[in-house]
């Protein structure tokens, strides 16, 4: 029990940040940045849980610097149709020097924990209340039919009269959001503190999440529990002693997604129905 | 305000000329008020970033011996993204290269002759394809999508050099600590001038190589179609599967090559670190560059100058190491940004031409 | 020519800058491997730095540079060397090769290079004996421990950590023959949730005393929250657990920095290999805390009888993990064999990588 525990704490950051970028793809918009917002959320939740004592409001602040982050990457790559990949890829160094900044007076005091609501913490069970209300926007209503046509032929969409760049805005900030929330949970409720860089590279595992999900919010459930089973099983053998070389557990975790990513995308009619086709293009409006 | 787009005719030269000096305008200035904010002289500020580090010699070499590997992988890159193929891992095919090549001097220490250094590099590059090979062929196979399978496998080659440096790779007079031994004579790269080393040479070579098979072969029309048009390719008779390969192996071995001249050159020895990320920062400097093997020469050189710069702005001025990555941020921001510039014109309000254009709030 | 320009366009420029240059302050230099954010190695290292500023005032002027990758770290020493620096510290093991090579090209400049084992005439190396804490947390450890298990979360199976684990058994074993200690290595020297994982798997594998040699709060923090105890480590963590830390082994450079800041200005510095302990204050234990009066005390008198000698954590016969007796009988091991550890003591179930 205590293991399985260990495991869900482990996976529910990368779950949430998870979520929030296949939403973002959903809608054809790859956003690598997810590490540089998650990071933000972390010190930005850090600091606003520490000076005000509530954790909620801390969450809320998250929140917030995680959708500024993603507007700064919609404007860029939406108003301004600068590459995808690039662009996340200068978000997450960004975050990762602003957090550094903001969070400098904060190194070495110790947080405020997220309480625990009947000896659980609530965001477990949170993200996958988040991860049921995507599956039910995406698919079971009609801004999530508008949502995955924007993604899958964003020229269609706009046919149609469908607004691309702001459904696509919407989603790249709902994605912020999560991603903010992801890196709250690092600080607020994983490890309550504030140090640099303390995502340590999972905004990189939720979007490696989405891919191995094939763009399906319950596969990223599985994906992240498997991935973070994976991980704390590695720990768990090496206190048997046998003797393994750790370096060989610890790539455990990622040749396993690798494997299940390569049994998952063999049924290509599944990846083919679900990959958003429009993923990374740059959409403007034609006269 | 709304701000439209209107796509010129064709892409406009001189604001593809212009724009990245636009971009270093904007960043000037926002660099100077983040400065001014936090207290320091924007303008000492400034010079000691950009200008300082030009003014002495060896910070030059210094400059291109860190451009080096940004500009091998880069340019590998650069073609690779042309063609639609997202290699993201080319930091684990430096780290394979790195291997294959620093096993030479690890398992035959006595073996020195031009050919040690010859082979090193050899196997660095093979070292570098074989491991951009296995996401190709999982693509290839099993459609696995290239961007997660590259970024696994990173972490997995670290981790592989990690375990062969702590075990089996180990300097046997280095008191345990985790370093293989240190190379000397045929098992580094000679030097051209001062720190420079060979590795410089390779790097130009491979940008004015790669920018004539983009320019001038069929080769490099192949992947340009592969790119904007793939559905013309493939009537045309261009196979898919073989492009992502053939992408793959360019940039893989172009990176497992830079792998090996690190550690031929810079490290010195093979270590559990071997690169600052330089395999992710090319990705960065093959956007930069535009994709084209000549500008990634210049964009590896800009952010070279971004991290000296940094590092000078640290040590002279105190100027924090966070405020050096917000300031690189800033400046790929604008670059980006002002790169929109050269395919489209902006209005930035509803004029009677645009008036049919959507709106992008 | 270039470099008049430059001067000029400086002078031109440089409005604002003081006059630093021209006084005739000793200027010492850090490069750090790693953010001072990581309130662990750097963040000591930088409190030394502080240490130094304030003893010295103005006569001393002070650089730093952070977050250096060990194949950068060549350029930053350089840098530094050629900005004036008089003495440069460079504080991981990994910039051994770097500070080497650098030290040649500047024959004026004193460097010092933190746990290395090689030295040149204006290259000195300086290291703090950690096992010496690890011994007595280890006693501490087997006392308190309900059930004989010990959770041990480890980065890289380097000398420093391994002889730490050694003398942690050893300390044990010297209040519990049959302690046990479970090890988990974690690969990363600064990962609080992959260090919060493996605490949380420790204490589910029947361990309810904590030590780390990794450098986040995070096992500390997992130990409070399951009630169990533990030792922080590098700085002291008490406002992070202040129900579960025990004591914690503080790195304490700043004697260090002020012995050698002063032989530099006073012309007396040499090369040389310093490896202080807890004699000198190097290696410090915070106050001993949630532990009954009587533990408090064996701890204090162990900390005691290493500081003056009496005791050394590695008195031999040590029987190794393999059966073989190491140590002549009643004498310490010599120092080398302790900087070059890369064996077990008996009783410990992990293996090392050979």
């Amino acid at each position: 029990m205590d293991l399985l525990l260990t495991i869900m704490t482990a996976s529910t950051p990368l779950l949430i940040a998870a979520i929030g970028e296949l939403a973002v793809e959903r809608s054809g918009v790859l956003n690598l940045g997810v590490e540089g917002m998650m990071v933000m959320g972390a010190v930005c939740g850090f600091a606003a849980a520490l000076l005000t004592g509530s954790t909620f409001i801390g969450i809320l602040a998250a929140i917030a610097a995680g959708i500024v982050m993603s507007l700064l990457f919609g404007f860029l790559t939406l108003t301004l149709v600068s590459n995808q990949v690039a662009t996340g890829l200068a978000l997450t160094l960004l975050g990762l020097g602003l957090s550094g900044l903001i969070g400098e007076s904060f190194v070495g005091q110790p947080g405020v924990k997220i309480p625990n609501i009947g000896g659980i913490d609530p965001l477990i069970p949170g993200a996958i209340l988040l991860t049921a209300a995507v599956a039910y926007v995406l698919f079971k209503t009609k801004a999530g039919l508008v949502i995955r046509a924007v993604g899958n032929s964003h020229s269609s969409a706009h046919a149609l009269g469908y607004n691309v760049v702001a459904v696509r805005y919407l989603c790249v900030m709902f994605g912020g959001g999560c991603a903010g929330l992801a890196g709250a949970y690092l600080s607020l409720a994983y490890t309550p503190q504030w140090v640099e860089n303390m995502t340590a590279g999972r905004g990189w595992i939720a979007l490696a999440l989405v891919v191995f999900a094939s763009w399906l919010p319950w596969r990223a459930v599985a994906g992240a529990y498997l991935f973070g089973a994976i991980s704390i099983l590695a720990y768990t053998v090496q206190t048997f002693g046998w003797g393994i070389p750790s370096q060989f557990l610890s790539m455990l975790p990622y040749l396993v997604t690798i494997a299940a990513l390569v049994v998952i995308s063999g049924n290509r009619s599944l990846m083919r129905a679900n990959t958003p086709a429009c993923l990374g293009q740059s959409f403007v409006p034609d006269r | 305000m709304r701000i439209v787009l209107e796509k010129r005719g064709e892409q406009s030269n001189a604001m593809a000329i212009a724009s990245p000096f636009i971009a270093l305008a904007l960043t000037v200035i926002a660099g100077g008020i983040i400065f001014a904010l936090r207290g320091f002289n924007p303008f000492s500020a400034l010079y000691v970033y950009f200008v300082e580090p030009l003014t002495a010699w060896w910070s030059i070499e210094a400059l291109i011996v860190k451009a080096t590997p940004l500009v091998l992988i880069g340019v590998g890159l650069a073609v690779c993204y042309l063609a639609n193929v997202w290699n993201i891992g080319a930091e684990g095919q430096l780290t394979a290269g790195a291997i294959l090549g620093g096993m030479i001097p690890v398992l035959f220490p006595t073996f020195q002759s031009p050919l040690t250094l010859l082979l090193m590099l050899v196997f660095g590059a093979l070292g570098g394809m074989a491991w951009g090979y296995i996401p190709a062929v999982l693509k290839n196979r099993f459609s696995a999508n290239e961007i997660l399978t590259s970024l696994m496998l990173v972490y997995v080659a670290q981790l592989l050099l990690d375990w062969l440096v702590r075990g089996p790779w180990r300097d046997p007079q280095g008191f345990n600590f985790p370093k293989s031994i240190t190379f000397e004579g045929w098992q580094l790269l000679p030097n051209i001038t001062g720190s420079i080393h060979l590795g410089a040479l390779f790097a130009v070579l491979a940008g004015l190589g790669l920018a004539f098979i983009m320019g001038r072969t069929l080769k490099g029309f192949e992947i340009r179609v592969a790119g904007s048009a793939p559905r013309a390719g493939r009537f045309a008779g261009f196979s898919r599967e073989k492009m992502v390969v053939f992408c793959f192996l360019l940039s893989g071995g172009l990176a497992g090559l830079a792998g090996c001249i690190e550690i031929a050159s810079v490290v010195g020895q093979l270590q559990p670190q071997i690169s600052p990320g330089y395999g992710f920062a090319a990705i960065i400097v093959a956007f930069l560059g535009r994709l084209n093997p000549i500008g990634v020469i210049f964009a590896g050189l800009l952010l070279a100058l971004s991290y000296i710069g940094g590092e000078a702005a640290q040590i002279t001025l105190g100027i924090s190491d966070k405020i050096a990555k917000v300031f690189q941020g800033i400046l790929l921001f604008f670059i980006l940004a002002c790169d929109t510039l050269i395919l489209y014109r902006i209005r930035f309000e509803a004029s009677a031409r645009s008036s049919n254009l959507q709106p992008a709030e | 020519m270039k470099k008049l320009l430059a001067t000029a366009a400086l002078a031109a420029l440089a409005i604002g800058v003081a006059s630093a240059t021209a006084s005739a302050a000793t200027k010492a230099c850090w490069v750090y491997v790693g953010p001072i954010g990581d309130f662990g190695w750097t963040y000591q290292h930088h409190q030394g730095l502080e240490a130094v500023k304030k003893e010295f005032g103005d006569k001393v002027e002070t650089a730093y540079v952070e977050n250096v990758p060990e194949a950068d770290a060549e350029r930053a020493i350089e840098r530094l060397a050629r900005d004036g620096c008089n003495v440069i510290y460079t504080t991981s093991f990994g910039f051994m090769e770097p500070t080497l090579k650098v030290a040649k090209k500047f024959p004026d400049v004193k460097f010092e290079h933190a746990t290395g084992y090689k030295t040149a005439d204006n290259v000195g190396t300086y290291n703090a004996k950690f096992h010496e804490g690890r011994y007595v947390i280890g006693q501490m450890a087997a006392k308190m421990s309900k059930t004989g298990v010990a959770g041990y979360i480890v980065s890289f199976p380097i000398p420093e950590v391994v002889s730490g684990i050694n003398a942690f058994m050893l300390g044990a074993q010297s209040v519990n023959p049959d302690f046990k200690v479970k090890i988990v290595w974690v690969n990363t020297w600064f990962d609080p949730g992959k260090e919060a994982d493996a605490a949380k798997v420790l204490l589910s594998q029947g361990a309810d005393t904590m030590v780390q040699h990794t450098d986040s709060t995070a096992p500390l923090q997992i130990a409070q929250e399951q009630g169990k105890l533990g030792f922080g480590q590098a700085s002291d963590m008490i406002q992070f657990a202040p129900k579960a830390q025990m004591t914690a082994i503080v790195d304490n450079w700043a004697p260090h920095y002020i012995k050698s800041v002063k032989a530099v200005m006073d012309g007396t510095w040499k090369s040389s290999q310093v490896w202080s302990g807890m004699a000198e204050g190097e290696v410090a234990l915070a106050p001993f805390t949630n532990v009954p009066e009587d533990v408090a005390k064996m701890a204090a008198e162990t900390a005691e009888a290493i500081k003056t000698g009496k005791l050394h954590p590695f008195t031999g016969p040590i029987t190794k993990q393999d059966g073989s007796a190491v140590g002549e009988a009643g004498k310490g091991l010599a120092d080398g064999d302790i900087l070059g550890m890369n064996w077990y003591v008996k009783g410990i179930d992990d293996q090392l990588p050979q």
